[in-house]
């Protein structure tokens, strides 16, 4: 989850999100390696006291200052279609779950079987239970079960939210009226936090998301728990 | 037929991918279930005919379309304001 001192991603919990991550090293590295080059000569001209007044033009130099930013940007390209063709592959989901958002809290509904739904409010930092995390645990988790694919139904009641699960690799839109269709998978078990990420009125900063991710036994138990709760 | 669609029924996990709805927007996909629903229900019952086989697109709009949205057109079907053509 965030921590204070991070500065890349958090860990990743889908494979999408791990090839992301992948990528933005591979694209960050080039980015640097050019930097640093630039940098480099940026130094050397301006501290040099060679000067030559004489030199008009130079292909060699020109052919490869022309076709290595080329090769760069393909080697950038490839990796990065490749994700965004794997991210859009049709996947044969074994759960729906419905996220709705509202002023100011998340309502899940896991409607495949039963009618199972209720709303997920943030914990009050005055009532926060000792090791909670202020702002950020909520009363109820959205609890799915690992290593399968989840179809998320993600819409809104009222205005514009936004769901999204940094370590899942997953934000999506929550707009009145319309469904949007968001999908992960769960590769391991553990509780992964994001927050509301459209700006929606006075509290939303203070609408979080929680997924807790638990083998299937796990869930099955839990949902019938709350069937029985509700 | 019926026997398949049956089995479809009874081994439902979750609605599967629908190649009519293949992007991010699965609104009509809700909507359209709910509507076929309605009409399959229709059309069987004026013949006389099992419904049962309409349980599928029931199945899928419960999975898709959000409880708010079900409980609206229910009301608005029973009083009569329910926009779609059923």
């Amino acid at each position: 989850m965030a921590h204070p001192t991070l500065l890349g991603f958090q860990d990743a919990v889908s494979p999408v999100m791990e090839e992301l991550l992948h990528f933005h090293d591979h694209a960050l590295m080039i980015v640097f390696m050019i930097s640093t080059l630039v940098l480099y000569i940026i130094v050397a001209m301006v501290t040099t006291k060679l000067t030559n007044k004489y030199i008009l033009d130079s292909q060699e130099i020109e052919i490869i200052w022309t076709v290595l930013p080329a090769l760069i940007l393909i080697l950038i390209a490839l990796p990065s279609l490749r994700i965004l063709y794997l991210m859009d592959e049709i996947n044969d989901p074994h759960l729906t779950i419905k996220a709705i958002g509202h002023q100011w809290y998340w309502s899940y509904e896991y409607t495949d079987y039963e009618e199972l739904g209720f709303d997920s409010y943030m914990i009050p930092t005055q009532d926060l239970a000792s090791g909670q995390f202020r702002l950020l645990d909520t009363d109820h988790r959205m609890v799915v079960p690992i290593e399968s694919p989840i179809r998320m139904l993600i819409s809104a009641e009222d205005v514009l939210h936004s769901w999204a699960v940094p370590s899942l690799g997953v934000k999506m839109d929550a707009v009145p009226g319309r469904l949007n269709q968001a999908a992960f998978i769960a590769s391991r078990p553990g509780v992964f936090y994001g927050q509301c990420s459209e700006i929606c009125g006075a509290n939303h900063s203070f609408m979080p998301i929680v997924v807790e991710a638990v083998p299937l036994e796990h869930f099955e138990k839990w949902s019938s728990l709350m069937l029985e709760d509700a | 037929m019926a026997e398949t669609i049956d089995d479809k029924i009874k081994n439902y996990r979750t609605a599967p991918f629908d190649a009519r709805f293949p992007n991010t927007n699965q609104t009509r996909n809700c909507f359209q279930n709910y509507l076929d629903f309605h009409r399959c229900n229709k059309a069987l019952s004026a013949r006389d005919q099992d419904v049962s086989p309409c349980e599928w697109y029931q199945r899928v709009y419960k999975s898709l379309c959000p409880s708010s949205w079900v409980g609206k057109w229910d009301e608005q079907i029973e009083n009569g304001s329910f926009p779609g053509k059923i």
